[in-house]
């Protein structure tokens, strides 16, 4: 069975190489800056202690105040997960790092997200509707939405 | 990032998009009230002075004899479907054990489930397709008004905003049963046209 990592046991290990990069960890889950997203997956994928090799999915929440960002991490070696966060402030242009580059699975999801939820992803090759098409008015998993 | 090499080839192409966008929009500005049903002559029969003539019974005996439907199944209703062609129910019982893959050899669509707007102009292409004469039955509360997904953002509210409908299934989904009542009503509206009125259904609508 895939065992959970402990979201604070991962957190100190992120914290050593990026002091800044970790706003909040408890449970299985670690809540990242935005801005440091990209180095700390990067870093998660590449680090043979993790090896999160797989992105199983990702996911986008509405809290008004912020959309957050839940990245869902598998290791096929080591036959561990992780929950990643992020969050992006404001409602008119929020932007987070495009991680396709890591994970190519990314790519389809990420243009959902910007459909459903209008968050720009910065990075990301082709950033066009998916699932809407093109001269839809308006981002429908919005809670504001209608 | 720039898209290149082998990867550009997973991505549709920008001017196709558009094009489905403008398409999509056009219909849905089009289809905002329901289509009138084509069934108002059914009552009109005796005012009409309509005589049935042998010509007509015996062609419209041959129509609702061998129905061969065309598969268009986009949601959950096509379970029902299968399970009515299946060997306990047998639609073959009726002539119409054959659901065309092509709709240009088909003349009855069973529309089977929740219609988006982005699949709205694809029924309508297959619709516009099928040879006359032509009947639908819309099937399950999607088809009829959009079921539980009416208020929604991508579902048409209703199969009788893109094509003309001549039988409404009820049921979510309707059983197999429910599914064969409404080929048996189809039968007997099939059994009261006259030539011109089955040969041209939209245009007495």
């Amino acid at each position: 069975m895939t065992i959970p990592l402990s979201g604070w046991e991962v957190a100190k290990q992120i914290a050593k190489r990026f002091p800044d990069a970790v706003s909040e960890a408890y449970g299985y889950f670690v809540l990242v800056k935005s801005e440091s997203l990209f180095e700390v997956a990067q870093y998660l994928k590449s680090s043979p202690e993790f090896d999160f090799d797989y992105l199983t999915n990702i996911t986008a929440v509405d809290y008004y105040d912020y959309f957050e960002a839940i990245y869902q991490l598998t290791s096929l070696k080591h036959n561990h997960s992780l929950v990643l966060k992020t969050r992006c402030y404001g409602r008119d242009n929020p932007t987070l790092p495009s991680i396709v580059r890591l994970w190519r699975g990314a790519d389809f999801q990420e243009r959902e997200i910007h459909d459903l939820m209008g968050t720009t992803f910065k990075g990301h090759p082709n950033l066009k509707p998916i699932v809407l098409w093109q001269g839809f008015k308006g981002h429908p998993l919005r809670k504001d939405y209608l | 990032m720039e898209v290149s090499g082998s990867r550009k080839y997973i991505y549709s192409d920008t001017e196709l998009d558009r094009a489905e966008g403008e398409e999509i929009e056009a219909l849905k500005a089009h289809s905002q009230q329901p289509i009138p049903d084509p069934d108002r002559w059914l009552d009109e029969e005796v005012s009409r002075n309509i005589l049935l003539t042998s010509v007509d019974a015996i062609l419209n005996w041959a129509r609702r004899s061998s129905l061969w439907p065309v598969t268009f199944a986009p949601a959950c209703c096509a379970f029902e479907v299968i399970a009515t062609a299946a060997s306990r129910f047998d639609i073959s019982r009726f002539g119409m054990e054959i659901f065309r893959a092509s709709p240009r050899q088909a003349d009855l669509m069973i529309t089977a489930g929740t219609l988006t707007w982005k699949m709205a102009p694809q029924l309508k292409r297959i619709y516009d397709q099928m040879p006359e004469p032509k009947w639908v039955i819309a099937m399950g509360a999607c088809a009829i008004s959009g079921g539980i997904f009416r208020s929604s953002y991508s579902v048409v509210p209703g199969y009788n905003r893109i094509i003309p409908v001549d039988v409404y299934v009820p049921g979510c989904p309707p059983r197999p049963e429910g599914l064969l009542h409404g080929i048996r009503m189809l039968h007997y509206k099939i059994s009261q046209g006259h030539t011109d009125i089955a040969l041209y259904p939209l245009k007495t609508g």
